[in-house]
């Protein structure tokens, strides 16, 4: 994959915006890799949890709107209880996936759940899944 | 002893089965439990942006509910009403300006909210007030042979300030076990997430986890799964349904709330377990241990 990184993207709103939103010191991170080595959903993402940090440090917007690990990423906290930088990379996650939510760009098609499946899941799963994943 | 209680909604629905056994065996141990007026939903989880205070509202309108039942103590069950209970009353309690904003949004709430609610989940209640000690008084019928993995998931445990043991290694549902007279089984993936409300639209993605888990669970010899969340009991119970599609040689493991194996050894009723609301059905290796 070719990245393209650029004094300008760096300088965009979008490193400000994650760090605001998370309350996150995103250039604290050393790049460990623990966060990653714990992480139980890695096998379903496109880049891994230490990845995010680095991408959101680089401002690399695009690729990480788009990522499929901002979806996958049930915060279960696991990387922010082992980072030895006291970094909250559950709640980086969060921030990037509010930047699309708060435009109402949302992940959850409540509309497109069929009427099974919301006789059969429990309330708890619907709501923390609409908490989550609508804006 | 009297404790105010908040269920939540998935405890009057698909986990009847972990509030029914609770009650009972509340019951036997002598604690009187007054379910909150008016509760309403807790959201389940804990928003996490710095800027949104409205996901807090309604954790801490239930912490009104306790403060107008003339308490200062609420016991929850379900792992998720406990830690977004919890969450939201530590950001209250430790942000000054938060409270007084959420304060203000509930403007017609009698109370005007402090953040001085104790927010408790069963377990804590169990250890630290009644404990353990007295409640093996109550044994009537020991969990002889029962060999019982205890999952605890995320949300007991994470973040440290929130989880009341261990946050790599805990044991509190073990020494429970113990105490019951079952036998405890140790096993890797006990506080490994189930991958929670990825059950909604990515049901594949929660079978392979619960295939790990499982799996991991009955290398060690594990007959039942203990478990403390009615998420987790959903995806480890229900979607064996996917796993055993995914993969043809896995073997079911019954999934049970830890109140549903207090219960049994107190000498509830078989009818307080509940036991017609789960996936996999535990009577089988309930009644080869001659349980029920």
């Amino acid at each position: 994959m070719r990245i393209n990184i650029s004094r300008a993207k760096i300088k965009d709103d979008f490193v400000a915006k994650v760090e605001k939103i998370s309350g996150q010191n995103l250039l604290a991170c050393y790049q460990c890799g623990k966060c990653s080595a714990g992480c139980p959903a890695v096998s379903e993402m496109d880049i891994l949890p230490n990845q995010i940090i680095r991408y959101a440090q680089l401002s690399l917007k695009d690729e990480l709107l788009k990522s499929k690990s901002i979806w996958i990423c049930a915060s279960c906290l696991t990387c922010n209880s082992r980072c030895p930088k006291g970094i909250n990379i559950a709640e980086v996650i969060e921030a990037i996936r509010l930047i699309l939510l708060r435009k109402r760009q949302d992940h959850l098609r409540v509309e497109k759940l069929t009427d099974e499946q919301k006789e059969n899941l429990p309330p708890i799963a619907l709501i923390s899944s609409m908490r989550k994943f609508t804006s | 002893m009297k404790i105010s209680y908040y269920p939540g909604c998935t405890l009057k629905n698909n986990a009847k089965n972990f509030e029914d056994s609770t009650l009972c065996s509340l019951k036997h141990l002598g604690v009187e439990v007054e379910e909150l007026p008016r509760w309403n939903c807790c959201g389940t989880v804990f928003s996490f942006a710095t800027d949104d205070l409205i996901h807090h509202v309604a954790p801490i309108r239930n912490l009104i509910r306790v403060k107008e039942s003339d308490s200062d103590k609420v016991m929850t069950l379900c792992a998720m009403c406990y830690n977004t209970l919890k969450r939201a009353n530590n950001r209250v309690k430790n942000d000054p300006d938060s409270l007084e904003k959420i304060n203000n949004f509930m403007d017609r709430e009698e109370v005007e909210y402090t953040g001085d609610v104790k927010i408790l989940h069963l377990l804590e209640l169990l250890r630290d007030e009644i404990k353990f000690e007295n409640l093996a008084k109550k044994v009537v019928k020991p969990l002889k042979n029962l060999k019982v993995a205890n999952y605890y998931g995320c949300l007991l445990v994470r973040p440290k300030e929130i989880g009341f043991d261990d946050l790599e290694n805990p044991v509190i549902l073990e020494n429970l076990t113990a105490v019951l007279g079952a036998e405890p089984i140790d096993f890797p993936y006990k506080t490994e997430c189930c991958s929670a409300y990825q059950t909604v639209d990515k049901p594949e993605v929660v079978a392979e986890r619960t295939y790990h888990i499982l799996t991991s669970a009955q290398e060690q010899g594990a007959e039942v799964m203990a478990v403390s969340c009615p998420l987790c009991a959903f995806n480890l119970d229900h979607r064996q349904k996917d796993t055993l599609r995914k993969y043809p040689e896995f073997k079911n493991v019954p999934v049970l709330y830890f109140t549903q194996l207090i219960a049994l050894a107190l000498g509830c009723a078989v009818e307080d377990l509940r036991l017609d609301l789960h996936y996999v059905d535990p009577k089988p290796v309930l009644k080869e241990k001659g349980l029920i």
